[in-house]
């Protein structure tokens, strides 16, 4: 735990912070505009895990434990939320014969 | 003792039969045939009846002077405790004796009266409700059970003056008797709730326990005893809300005779006489009592003399006696007062019931004018209608003179000019009962469509007891000037506490009965001349020249004042806000809210559109926007 924590700490802050910045706008633009729904849900994951990885870091500068114990509670969410994700996406393969995410505007009414 | 309590513990039987008539014929008025109803109905106030009776010997024997009776725990909250009891006292045995006996024998009678009717089960399942409403009435041991039994009886009147609804005239007649009592039991209702914030609690025996210890005059006591006339005025029909009892004739006659003359219409009487002790330290309303009961007696006697109608001529005649009563209760003789309703309730059932029997003989016929001459076809209706007119009309030793001779010589006590006006109001009341008669059995038949017969034997049956109650009933109350020990008088001031006690001196009342006697004689015989010897027939309606004739067969113009000053300006105030504020205010109002919501609904609904990568940016926009704002403020 030790040489993990002081491992982390080799690489100054600031670079954390700005490929967590980076990861979560490349996942929100990703959200945003692919139209491919297993895309999606992959920039989903992208989101997830750049928020993860500012967890994981300011834990360790801060010699504090539980942010670690938070990313493993976001990680079981996550596998639960793409287990879910996943059986829509194939469903929707199976009925429309398509991953667009704009055909679910049938679900509508 | 224990044994009494044992027996009293049975009072509840007493309601419960005409209850029970009134759900079997109310539920099975499909399936019973016949007169299979009106057998049951008449049983069971007939079991009723010897309920009332058994009661009433238990009470006597026992020696005790009341017992309460509770049957279950009504209302309680907070300050307020209701149970739901019945008071067992000589006042409400009587009361009780009254409403099942009499109510038994017309019940009896409609049977004859009301064959062949098409709702005949419906009737006789309306006329055990309000059997079971007026006996709740009478035998509520606290203000709110008489309350539930006094509107009962005023439901009961609605449907039953309406039985006929077929006739707008008659639904309009239910309606205004409807209405009327409302305005008093308004009244009726304020003062049991001043009662409560004044006793805390409506039950009598703590009310007049408690009162005891007011002083009389209290204004909080005066107040009180008002709103609880006002109550007894609009329920007896005294002035000023006494015209829905003439209008209320329009129901089937065995009901006139049950609920418009012997029985509901005292219910204010026996309110009155039951609240006597909060009465008697209120000497204001005692004084208005006395005016309006007079007032009333005259009024309606005067009005009385110039009706054609059978029905209305006994309409008015009950008014006229409801205010000889109200006067002895505002001269504190209450169980004068309750004397006379007992009498009355003989000879005033008694009179409606030969007026149904003479309908029925002319076929449905309801103009004197029309009739003369049934005296030799229907022997048995002339009969029992003379004793009624002789007990009425206060000629010894029919009971009407007992009951109306110590109602006059209390007045005698107070005021000779009172005793001078209701000797008056008592003269006309002869004169008109007599005229009723000539016109109606003596003279040659007017109307030959019609072959007059007498009545069956079911109906003729309660006549003639009734006629032999009317005639005998005075010597219940033998004054101590014949002898007699005043024994109906004594039993009720067991439970009422009369205001006046002392005798007049025998040579006075002697003398005041000679002279009334001698007057009722002449106006008899005068009466003999105009419509026996001369054979007049009253003119037709509108012809009469004279301005006071016109005045009394107008009734005065008392509907016409009352629908001028009172309905119309309501009906157009009412018209005014339906028209002006409901359809063009409050309703546009509520349907903007409506219509509002939904174009709101409409707009928003366009976000709907099911375009998920929509959903998605709006989701982002919002947290961006969300985070903007917590930066800046």
């Amino acid at each position: 735990m030790k040489e993990i924590s002081s491992a982390i700490q080799l690489i100054p802050l600031e670079n954390y912070i700005v490929l967590s910045i980076a990861l979560f706008s490349i996942g929100m633009m990703g959200v945003l505009f692919r139209r491919n729904t297993i895309a999606i849900l992959m920039c989903l994951e992208l989101m997830f895990n750049s928020v993860n990885l500012l967890l994981t870091a300011f834990s360790a500068y801060h010699s504090d434990p539980s942010g670690q114990v938070f990313v493993f509670f976001i990680m079981i969410v996550a596998a639960a939320e793409i287990a879910v994700g996943l059986s829509i996406v194939v469903m929707m393969k199976r009925n429309v014969d398509s991953v667009d995410i704009n055909l679910l505007n049938r679900l509508k009414w | 003792m224990v044994a009494l309590n044992s027996y009293i513990t049975l009072s509840w039987l007493v309601p419960a039969f005409p209850l029970l008539g009134f759900l079997i014929s109310g539920m099975a008025k499909n399936r019973l045939k016949n007169n299979q109803a009106g057998i049951i109905a008449s049983i069971l106030v007939s079991l009723s009846f010897l309920m009332s009776a058994f009661l009433f010997f238990a009470l006597r024997s026992s020696g005790q002077e009341s017992a309460t009776v509770t049957l279950f725990n009504w209302i309680a909250a907070g300050d307020l405790k209701i149970p739901f009891a019945f008071l067992i006292d000589n006042l409400s045995v009587t009361m009780m004796l009254i409403v099942t006996g009499v109510g038994a024998l017309i019940h009896i009678y409609s049977i004859g009266y009301m064959h062949g009717d098409d709702r005949v089960n419906s009737f006789f399942a309306q006329m055990n409700l309000f059997t079971f409403s007026m006996l709740l009435l009478v035998m509520g041991a606290n203000y709110l059970i008489l309350f539930i039994g006094w509107e009962g009886v005023g439901f009961c009147s609605y449907l039953l003056i309406g039985f006929w609804f077929k006739n707008p005239a008659f639904n309009y007649a239910a309606r205004k008797a409807f209405v009327m009592n409302r305005i008093g039991d308004l009244g009726f209702i304020l003062g049991i709730i001043l009662l409560f914030f004044t006793f805390k609690s409506v039950g009598f025996t703590e009310v007049f326990s408690q009162a005891a210890s007011l002083h009389s005059g209290a204004p909080l006591v005066t107040m009180i005893t008002i709103l609880l006339l006002v109550g007894a005025v609009g329920k007896s029909a005294q002035i000023p809300l006494y015209t829905w009892l003439p209008d209320a004739m329009a129901g089937p006659t065995p009901v006139s005779a049950l609920i418009h003359a012997a029985t509901m219409v005292t219910a204010g009487i026996y309110m009155i006489a039951r609240s006597s002790i909060l009465y008697n330290l209120a000497p204001v309303t005692m004084n208005i009592m006395i005016i309006l009961g007079l007032a009333t007696a005259i009024f309606a006697a005067v009005i009385g003399l110039r009706q054609n109608d059978i029905k209305k001529v006994l309409a008015y005649s009950t008014v006229s006696q409801l205010g000889y009563m109200f006067l002895a209760l505002g001269l504190g003789a209450y169980s004068s007062a309750v004397f006379h309703l007992t009498t009355h309730a003989f000879f005033k059932a008694l009179l409606f019931l030969g007026a149904g029997s003479i309908i029925h003989a002319m076929g449905g016929e309801q103009d004197i004018r029309k009739m003369g001459g049934l005296r030799k076809k229907m022997p048995v209706t002339y009969f029992t209608f003379l004793a009624a007119t002789l007990a009425i009309s206060g000629i010894p030793p029919f009971s009407g003179f007992f009951s109306k001779d110590l109602i006059l010589s209390k007045a005698f006590e107070n005021n000779p000019l009172l005793y001078i006006l209701a000797l008056g109001g008592a003269l006309i009341t002869c004169f008109y009962m007599f005229r009723l008669l000539y016109l109606v059995f003596f003279g040659s038949q007017r109307l030959s469509t019609v072959h007059p017969h007498e009545s069956p034997r079911v109906m003729t049956f309660p006549l003639i007891i009734l006629s032999i109650l009317s005639v005998f009933g005075g010597f219940l109350n033998i004054p101590s000037l014949f002898g007699g020990d005043s024994r109906f008088g004594e039993f009720l001031n067991k439970s009422i506490i009369s205001a006046i006690t002392e005798e007049l001196g025998s040579a006075t009342e002697i003398g005041l009965i000679v002279s009334s006697l001698i007057l009722l004689g002449l106006v008899i015989l005068y009466a003999y001349r105009i419509y026996v010897k001369k054979a007049v027939i009253p003119v037709a309606d509108g012809v009469s020249t004279n301005i006071f004739s016109k005045l009394i067969e107008h009734k005065f113009y008392v509907d016409e004042i009352y629908s001028a000053v009172i309905e119309k300006p309501f009906g157009s105030l009412s018209d005014f806000f339906f028209n002006k504020v409901e359809n063009k205010v409050l309703d546009p109002a509520v349907d903007e809210v409506g219509i509002l919501t939904s174009k709101l609904g409409n707009l928003v609904r366009k976000l709907q559109q099911g375009n998920m990568s929509f959903y998605l940016f709006a989701m982002v926009a919002g947290i961006l926007l969300f985070i903007i704002f917590i930066l800046i403020v």
